[in-house]
């Protein structure tokens, strides 16, 4: 078959270039199914060449995923018109699901999201369904703060503001989707400058942003304490998880790049993170006017219309 | 729209089906999604008139007065009404992506259903604001609207659970808990003018 020539062909072009960058490693063809072309596995050898543990890391992933690569090649790549091929995005168990947000809470120098984690195989159920449910509970805890500052001061107008969950699900999902396609075009725009690490496919990089836009949902629920220095560790912390995540995912592509491009490149990506998060506090939990004691029978018989401006001050004069 | 079996008796005529078999047969898996069982009705003989009739009272129930200002306020009649069927054809998307063996409009029939429980909490909770706001009036909603919420999920998880895989069990109902979340606070938050 012709078809079948050509895969083998392809086959030893991949591993002769694997060969080429790692002397140390040994081949072994493996033809268990005598129908299916036989694989070609490369062994890398024991990491005593290099010092570094995350250099012995990632080569042992890529190996790792240049054996999944091959077998993905041999199955036919459905066409982009088909359900099976968005179904491809959804192959994803619980517990897989479960594992990558728990990597994304917790960033490790040496752990690269995407080989660590997605190898290979990214899914778009989590950062779809992330980010619906961010911002839900962004719309939710906005108005939930509405509320009890309303039951502290019962002059302030409380309205359902329904449009605030168009506002934050259209900016919620223009970031996490527009980002990381900017991310992924200027990225293959540099790809001519690195030699060893391959750019991220468009996916993986969503993947990246929506998984770390996680750690957002338990922090905006943690912004319902009135306390504001509160409200600003807790926004530190977390942006400072979030982009961490995404700096330790993004160093091993950039590193080889210039210095200027790469710290630029990093920087922007943490600035914008970082303008998520203030945009989300700013607009969601405007700070409202101080509390203040209203005497009993006057909180009781005041009327409920006047609308909230928290730059006016507040008069105490007796209904 | 599924039709269930046509009636032998009109085969070509211009008749339309009989409204009081519709009727029935609505009302009849408004009861199931009340008393919740393994049964396979919902399933088999789907139709979307249930979930139409829910949808329409509650966004009619939800609306906001015209008096209110465009920007502070409760839901329009649209918006509820586009939440509840993007809503409901996202998660059937999402069931169906997810390698779930449940037709498209079943799972719609499903979960247009399982609104039922949130839309009795609705007229419970504009009867009870009747009685004038207060903390006894909102902690009364608050309890109506989470034992709906609870029957809600329960009923739909008790027909859209079979469908998937055990391994992804938790993936696809995760995004029906958010659908009902999203329209119990819609509910509990609802303040007449």
């Amino acid at each position: 078959m012709a078809a079948a020539d050509e895969l083998t062909f392809h086959e030893f072009e991949e591993a002769t270039n694997l060969l080429a960058e790692t002397p140390d490693a040994a081949t072994t063809s493996r033809s268990d199914q005598p129908t299916s072309q036989g694989h070609v596995a490369v062994a890398v050898g024991s990491g005593d060449s290099y010092g570094a543990e995350d250099e012995v890391e990632e080569e042992s992933d890529k190996a790792a995923l240049l054996q999944e690569k091959q077998q993905q090649q041999q199955q036919q790549q459905p066409g982009f018109w088909t359900f099976s091929y968005y179904q491809s995005f959804f192959d994803v168990d619980t517990s897989q699901v479960l594992d990558r947000i728990k990597g994304s809470l917790l960033p490790r120098p040496g752990h690269n999201f995407v080989r660590h984690y997605l190898r290979n195989r990214p899914d778009l159920y989590g950062p779809f369904w992330i980010c619906a449910t961010l911002a839900f509970v962004l719309a939710v805890t906005g108005n939930l703060t509405l509320v009890l500052a309303q039951r502290r001061d019962p002059s302030i107008h409380y309205s359902p503001q329904f449009h605030k969950v168009t506002v934050a699900g259209i900016s919620i999902y223009c970031y996490a989707w527009l980002v990381p396609l900017a991310l992924w075009g200027f990225l293959r725009w540099r790809k001519g400058v690195r030699e060893r690490v391959g750019p991220y496919t468009f996916l993986e990089t969503v993947c990246v942003y929506g998984y770390s836009l996680f750690v957002f949902i338990p922090m905006v629920v943690l912004w319902l304490i009135p306390v504001p220095w509160l409200q600003w560790l807790f926004g530190a912390l977390a942006l400072g998880l979030s982009a961490a995540g995404l700096v330790f995912t993004l160093w091993p592509v950039v590193r080889e790049d210039t210095r200027l491009v790469a710290a630029a490149l990093l920087s922007t990506v943490v600035l914008l993170h970082a303008l998520l998060a203030t945009g989300c506090k700013l607009y969601f939990f405007q700070s409202l006017p101080p509390e203040h004691v209203a005497p009993p029978h006057q909180a009781a018989s005041l009327p409920t219309n006047i609308p909230l401006s928290p730059t006016l001050p507040r008069s105490m004069a007796p209904s | 729209m599924a039709e269930a079996e046509e009636s032998p008796g009109d085969p070509g005529t211009a008749s339309p089906r009989p409204l009081m078999r519709d009727l029935k047969a609505v009302g009849k898996k408004f009861m199931h999604v009340l008393y919740p069982r393994k049964s396979n009705t919902l399933l088999r003989d789907w139709d979307l008139w249930g979930p139409l009739i829910l949808c329409v009272t509650l966004a009619l129930m939800l609306q906001r007065d015209s008096a209110d200002s465009e920007k502070d306020g409760g839901p329009q009649f649209a918006e509820v009404f586009v939440i509840v069927w993007f809503g409901a054809v996202t998660i059937t998307l999402n069931s169906k992506l997810l390698g779930g063996n449940i037709s498209f409009f079943q799972s719609l029939c499903v979960l247009g259903y399982c609104i039922l429980p949130l839309t009795v909490a609705m007229l419970i909770c504009r009867l009870v604001l009747l009685a004038g706001p207060g903390p006894v009036n909102f902690m009364v909603r608050l309890f109506v609207v989470i034992v709906m919420f609870a029957w809600s999920i329960v009923a739909s998880t008790a027909f859209l659970a079979d469908s998937q895989p055990p391994n992804r069990r938790a993936l696809a109902v995760y995004p029906v808990f958010l659908f009902y979340f999203v329209i119990s606070w819609m509910i509990l938050t609802f303040t007449p003018q």
